[in-house]
């Protein structure tokens, strides 16, 4: 049983919106209680224009796809850039939209480097977002 | 940024960090329990819909103890060092300017409910850079068995004065 992957290959794709309700759901799981996730007078105290998603909800998100196609055990090094803030609307939703890519196969290493391309409105916020995964045993 | 001066924290000038923090390795966390519900409520906030993160049945059906955490569920463990570092007077930083720069897990396995986990963390560099200063944490989370699990880095980038 192969993978049979090949570099260029989008292997996964995702569309994650995030309202406020998100941000205060992940405030809650991850014990994140920055109040520049749930406050904008807070936000805006620290020159902020509004409240802003996590960069680690950010970066959870992103890797769901890559999840979903190869399992949470095939992953071995998933790594992130913080480059542009996501601000979230008191009201409405903003969209992450994912695409996983092949980006180097290492058949001696037995790994698939998969990029993944984040991006809201068109804007990338994440960068050189890699994600290691083992190849199946053949 | 004076008032701290002012407890004593020692600067270069104009500095956000303590410069002689790089090397510093601090002491290993309280074990933390992986409870199942934890990692439940971690995946359906991260956008999980894997039923190994999130059912029991499943998990176990795909050879696991207990259901499987989301990637970036280490870094609830994680925090508990990086709470050491923002709480250490000696580092100086203050927790209102610091940026989250990048992030990166290394794994040797995924985290499964029942896991009791523990992490010891070291400051690898400090950097400045227009006036921000870099200060890159390395921490590494072991199972109760002393095993690896996976090992977090995180870049926090701490705001100057200017």
């Amino acid at each position: 049983m192969s993978d049979a992957l090949a570099v260029g290959d989008v292997v996964a794709t995702g569309r994650f919106p995030i309202d406020r309700d998100a941000l205060v759901r992940y405030a809650g799981a991850s014990g994140d209680f920055n109040p520049i996730h749930y406050r904008d007078d807070v936000a805006q105290s620290v020159g902020l224009p509004g409240v802003l998603a996590h960069g680690m909800l950010t970066m959870g998100l992103a890797v769901q796809p890559v999840v979903n196609r190869f399992g949470s055990a095939r992953i071995r090094d998933y790594q992130v850039r913080f480059t542009r803030p996501v601000p979230v609307p008191p009201e409405g939703e903003v969209v992450l939209e994912v695409e996983a890519k092949v980006a180097r196969i290492d058949e001696e290493q037995g790994t698939a480097r998969v990029d993944l391309t984040v991006r809201v409105d068109d804007a990338t916020v994440l960068g050189r977002a890699q994600v290691v995964v083992a190849l199946e045993s053949r | 940024m004076a008032d701290r001066r002012e407890q004593g924290a020692q600067y270069d000038s104009g500095m956000a960090v303590n410069a002689d923090l790089a090397g510093t390795a601090y002491p290993e966390t309280e074990p933390y329990l992986v409870g199942r519900e934890k990692v439940r409520e971690f995946a359906r906030a991260t956008g999980s819909t894997d039923p190994v993160a999130l059912d029991p049945a499943a998990a176990e059906a795909a050879g696991f103890a207990d259901v499987v955490a989301p990637p970036t569920f280490a870094v609830v463990v994680q925090d508990r060092t990086l709470g050491q570092l923002l709480a250490d007077e000696r580092a100086g930083i203050d927790f209102s300017r610091v940026v989250h720069g990048d992030q990166r897990f290394t794994y040797s396995r995924p985290i499964v409910a029942g896991d009791l986990l523990t992490a010891r963390m070291t400051v690898t560099s400090v950097k400045t850079l227009g006036g921000n200063a870099m200060v890159t944490a390395e921490s590494d989370i072991r199972d109760a068995a002393g095993e690896h699990v996976v090992t977090a880095v995180s870049t926090l980038v701490v705001r100057g004065d200017a």
